[in-house]
Order: C-alpha cells, then sequence, then structure tokens
C-alpha cells in the first residue's frame, strides 16, 4: 500500500481493489483539504462581517448572548454619534493625506528609480545601498528626532498637526524606489535612445516615452502607498494629525467604550480599502509580491 | 512678433534641455528623493543617537555617554518587553509562515478550484489597518459576552481570560497579527511558487519522488531566498510592534503584552523622555542588526 501511494497510477500492476482504495483515499483528502479551506475562508471574512454588523447595533447589543449575527437599525443613530469624535474631518483629512502622499511618493519615487535603473553616475550604488540599507532599521528609531523636528518648525505652517507633518517624512520610500528601480530596468535602452533622438530630452523621455509604459507598475505602487498612508497609525497619532486610525484610538481610549460607534467608524474605515480592493485586486496581490522579488 | 516669441519659447526650452544634460539628468531625478530621504531619515537616524547619548538635567541638556545604555540594560521593564517580543517571535512568527506556505503550496494545486477567489479571501485581512484589526479582535475577544468565549461556552469551553491573564493576553495578539499578516505573506510564497520551472516536478514524478518528498527536495530548496526575506522582514515587524500592543491589548495585565514600540512611545510621548527614549530606539536598532546577521549566516551555512 505504502509502495502504491509513492507510485504513480500508471505504474500500479496491483488488483483493482488496490487501486481504487488510494482513488478514494485521495478524494477523501480532497474533500477533507476543501473543508479546512472553506474553514479558513470563513475566519478570514468573519472579523469584517461582524464588524459591519455591530455598526448596526446599539452598544448594548454588539456584546449581547446570543450574539447578534443579523443586521440590526442603528447605523444612521451611530453614524450621527461619530461627530464625538470629528470623525467627518478624520476622512477629509485620510482621504486627502493619502491622496497628495501618494501622488507625491509615485513621482519622487519612480523618477529616483528611473535615474537608479537608466543612469550611471557617481555613488550610484552608494546611495542606492544606503537607501536599501534603511529597510532594515526599525522606523521608530526616526519617530523622537522627527517630533522633535516637526514640533519646532513653523514656517511656512505650524507643523506639528499639519497635513505637511504626515505626508513629508515619508515620501521618499526606500521601497517606492526600489520596486520602481527593478520595473525599470527592464525598459529598452533602444526606446530610449530613440527618444534622445527625436529630441524629447531627458525629462521628456522619462515622462513621455517611459512613464507610460510603467502604468501596471505605477497602479501597483500607487496601491501599497494608499494604503500603507490611509492604515498608518503610530506617526499620525504623534504627530497629533486627526486620522481615521487616530479616530478609531480616540474612540477605543474612552472610558466608556461606545461599541456601536467604534464598529461604525471602523467599517468606514475598512470599506473604502475594500470597495478598491474587489476592482484592484491584481495589482493589490502584484504590489505584495513585488516586495519578494529579489535584487 | 508672434514667431519671435515663439522661437524665444523653443531656445528656452532648448535651454533647459541643455542643462539637463545626461551627465545632469540622474542628479536631477534623484534628487527630491535623496533631499526628503536626508531630512526625514538620515538626519533623525544621527539626531537620535546624539539624543540617546544626552540628557536633561534641571532643564539643560548634558552629555552623558553611554550612562543612557547603562541603564537600558539595567532597566526591567526594557527586559519584559523584548521579552515579551521574544515569544512573539518564537512563537507567533514560525507559525504565521508556516501556515501561509502551506496555503500557498495548497492554492498553487492545479486541481483545486476556487483558487483565485480564495487567494483573495486569504489576503483581504492585509488591507485593513492595524488599528481597525485590534478594535474588531478586543470586541470579539471581549471576556465576558464576547463573541469567541460565547463560542467556547457552546462547546463547553473557557470562559478564556483573554485580557485579564497575561498568557491568553499574548495568545490574543498572536492570533491577531496572523490574522492580519498569513494572507500577505502566503501571496508572497505564492508569486515564488510561481517561479519553479513546473518540468521539474513532472521529472521527479516520473521518478516516483510523492508530493512530500517533491515539498522537500524541489519546493523547499527553490523557495530559500522567499523564505529568508520573509523571516527577517517578520522579525523585524514583530520587534517593532505597536498599533496592536497599545489599542488591543493596552500593554496588558502586568505589562504582559507591553511591547518595545509602546515603550518607547510610553517613555517618549507620555513621559517626555526623549533621551532614553532613544536609547531605547538604538536598543532596538542593535537587536534588529544581530537577529538579521544571524539568520543571514543561519541561511548561508545551510546552503554548504
Amino acid at each position: 500500500m505504502v509502495e502504491n501511494l509513492s507510485r504513480p497510477a500508471y505504474a500500479s500492476t496491483s488488483t483493482s481493489t488496490s487501486t481504487r482504495q488510494p482513488r478514494v483515499g485521495k478524494m477523501a483528502g480532497r474533500v477533507l483539504l476543501y473543508v479546512a479551506l472553506a474553514v479558513g475562508a470563513i475566519i478570514s471574512l468573519f472579523p469584517f462581517y461582524f464588524a459591519f454588523i455591530a455598526a448596526t447595533h446599539r452598544s448594548d447589543e454588539v456584546l449581547a448572548s446570543p450574539p447578534n449575527l443579523l443586521p440590526g437599525g442603528e447605523l444612521f443613530k451611530n453614524i450621527g454619534r461619530l461627530g464625538d469624535v470629528k470623525f467627518g474631518d478624520a476622512m477629509w483629512n485620510s482621504a486627502w493625506i493619502a491622496t497628495f502622499y501618494t501622488a507625491a511618493a509615485l513621482v519622487v519615487c519612480s523618477m529616483a528609480g528611473y535615474a537608479f535603473a537608466k543612469y550611471k553616475f557617481m555613488f550610484r550604488d552608494t546611495i542606492f545601498f544606503i537607501f536599501l540599507a534603511s529597510l532594515m532599521l526599525p522606523s521608530i528609531v526616526t519617530y523622537v528626532p522627527l517630533f522633535k523636528m516637526i514640533s519646532s518648525w513653523t514656517w511656512p505652517t505650524t507643523w506639528l498637526g499639519s497635513w505637511w507633518a504626515v505626508i513629508l517624512p515619508t515620501i521618499a520610500s526606500p521601497f517606492g524606489i526600489f520596486l520602481m528601480r527593478q520595473a525599470m530596468s527592464q525598459f529598452p535602452d533602444e526606446l530610449l535612445d530613440a527618444g534622445r533622438i527625436d529630441g524629447a530630452g531627458e525629462f521628456g523621455t522619462f515622462w513621455r516615452i517611459v512613464l507610460p509604459v510603467m502604468k501596471p507598475s505605477l497602479a501597483a505602487l500607487a496601491i501599497l502607498m494608499f494604503m500603507s498612508q490611509w492604515n498608518n497609525f503610530f506617526w499620525p497619532l504623534v504627530s497629533q494629525v486627526h486620522t481615521i486610525p487616530v479616530a478609531i484610538g480616540e474612540f477605543n481610549g474612552a472610558s466608556i467604550i461606545d461599541y456601536g460607534g467604534i464598529m461604525t467608524a471602523t467599517s468606514l474605515s475598512v470599506l473604502p480599502l475594500l470597495v478598491v480592493f474587489l476592482f484592484f485586486q491584481r495589482q493589490f496581490i502584484s504590489g505584495a509580491m513585488a516586495g519578494a522579488v529579489k535584487g | 512678433m508672434q514667431t519671435a516669441a515663439s522661437k524665444q519659447a523653443v531656445t528656452s526650452a532648448r535651454r533647459f534641455e541643455l542643462r539637463l544634460s545626461p551627465k545632469m539628468a540622474p542628479y536631477v531625478f534623484i534628487a527630491p528623493a535623496v533631499i526628503l530621504f536626508g531630512i526625514f531619515m538620515v538626519y533623525p537616524i544621527i539626531y537620535s543617537f546624539v539624543l540617546s547619548l544626552q540628557a536633561q538635567v534641571d532643564g539643560n541638556t548634558v552629555w552623558v555617554g553611554i550612562d543612557n545604555y547603562a541603564q537600558l540594560l539595567d532597566d526591567d521593564k526594557f527586559k519584559q518587553a523584548l521579552g515579551n517580543t521574544f515569544w512573539l517571535l518564537v512563537g507567533q512568527v514560525p507559525l504565521m509562515l508556516i501556515l501561509g506556505l502551506l496555503l500557498a503550496v495548497t492554492l498553487n494545486s492545479k486541481w483545486l478550484r476556487l483558487r483565485g477567489a480564495l487567494r483573495s479571501i486569504y489576503f483581504l485581512p492585509a488591507i485593513t489597518a492595524l488599528a481597525a484589526v485590534s478594535v474588531i479582535f478586543r470586541i470579539l475577544f471581549q471576556e465576558n459576552d464576547g463573541f469567541v468565549n460565547y463560542g467556547l461556552g457552546l462547546i463547553g469551553a473557557g470562559p478564556v481570560k483573554w485580557s485579564t491573564n497575561g498568557f491568553w493576553n499574548t495568545i490574543l495578539l498572536m492570533l491577531a497579527i496572523s490574522w492580519r499578516w498569513t494572507g500577505y505573506n502566503m501571496v508572497i510564497y505564492l508569486s515564488g511558487l510561481q517561479s519553479i520551472p513546473g518540468d521539474l516536478y513532472e521529472a521527479a514524478a516520473v521518478d516516483g519522488a510523492n508530493p512530500i518528498t517533491q515539498f522537500f527536495r524541489i519546493t523547499l530548496p527553490f523557495m530559500r531566498p522567499i523564505l529568508i526575506f520573509t523571516t527577517i522582514f517578520s522579525t523585524i515587524g514583530t520587534l517593532q510592534i505597536f498599533d496592536e500592543s497599545y489599542l488591543l491589548t493596552r500593554g496588558g495585565p502586568n505589562d504582559a503584552t507591553l511591547t518595545v514600540g509602546l515603550y518607547l512611545y510610553r517613555t517618549a510621548f507620555r513621559q517626555a523622555d526623549f533621551n532614553y527614549a532613544s536609547t531605547v530606539a538604538y536598543g532596538l536598532v542593535v537587536i534588529i542588526a544581530l537577529l538579521s546577521i544571524l539568520q543571514f549566516r543561519f541561511a548561508r551555512t545551510e546552503e554548504i
């Protein structure tokens, strides 16, 4: 039997009963695997479902026994109470910060990635190495000095609590630069030379010839950047910018927690990304995968 | 007039192009990144080290050399935070990575139906904010009347003291982190699996290697670089955990789930001791550097 399992089916010379048995075993194994995968899928999805359902219940109904797993009628009252933590402001801040950040990071990272991929210049490899090495550093090392810097800056505005404080520090993302360099190095040099001969100039060649071809990589990076900024908690908390995660934290820190309200806020933070994910799954996943491609 | 104006425009455009010569171009292209990186990354890293060598005495900044580091080695809270993180490193990280790898291998099977849908479903937790994950898990795992304890009650178990018992509090933290990151690692492994040539498996099957042998002889060796990558980055990520510790467990009973990240936050932004907080941060840098070197070494000796 053991031998039979390890041998391909066509090599089997035994009787019909012993060939059927491994097949039955294989079927049972597959059914079991499907069951396990289904359980895993439920575990993956259930917290989302629970949050959405809890958003439609009163605070004391969220923790009812037996649990409420069907929608209730409190959604609009819960949304109304979000004003207590200035959730409208938080959504406004989060949306614009993530948008500006993504746009700026795409420009800065793709320009730098292009230079690293397509030019030879002094200290190129050293500078690139420094960028990459910083990926190994814990980002919390920079938070204390960054806080001291930002709380002392008053030009052109008070930085502490302003969008600038959250947007600027991570625009030059080493990960983004690395990703763009990888993508750009695939671009054929002959096309670059053709662009130069046609008089497009260095910047024109980059902007009008290279970038349009990089749309898939740019889309993956954009989604990654937007998501990381939208979900960012530590730095907005420290630099006193009221974003959605900070508002959720404020809810969570209250002495009497409004469970219906906090789940409404959480649902509203998850929902936009969920919708984008449904439309751009491939970009989400290729962004995550890109991280694993070795240099 | 018009022609003169347009001529001028052309020449000024040319002049700009002249200025952006192929020699100058790369410096212009990397300038924004390098300037921003210098101000917001390189300078703070140096500044942080300087801060760690100073202290505040009666409102004045004084140089104290390595005194802060000596204090760090004696700091029981720091050691406790490191110890808590250590348990996450040996308990949660391997489990999550192995589970992610198994899922990836399973979802890579040709005969499996709904592969795309399953891949998306398992990846979905990775798009949620850690803050959102933390508060959802906090409510699901409430000790009284929480959903999980209710479910455990139905099968005659529990109620588990998720928030008042240090051990279960740690388990809760592990569950939340695993839920958030397993699918993410699975996707990274899937990309690695897809780069393994399929005929290798066919040849192995003809030679009579069963799937388990194939996994250990073909899949694992091919996946080594990606496995090392995910191990190192999961280690770095785990050592910096903050959001979950701050929002989900709030440090736990008797600081059972206090992490280095949360300890640094308390030191810097609650007690306003920026100097010692910087020392804590650099202590973490040293530990991450040591662990990364160890992991690279381990990976290399295995190769020979």
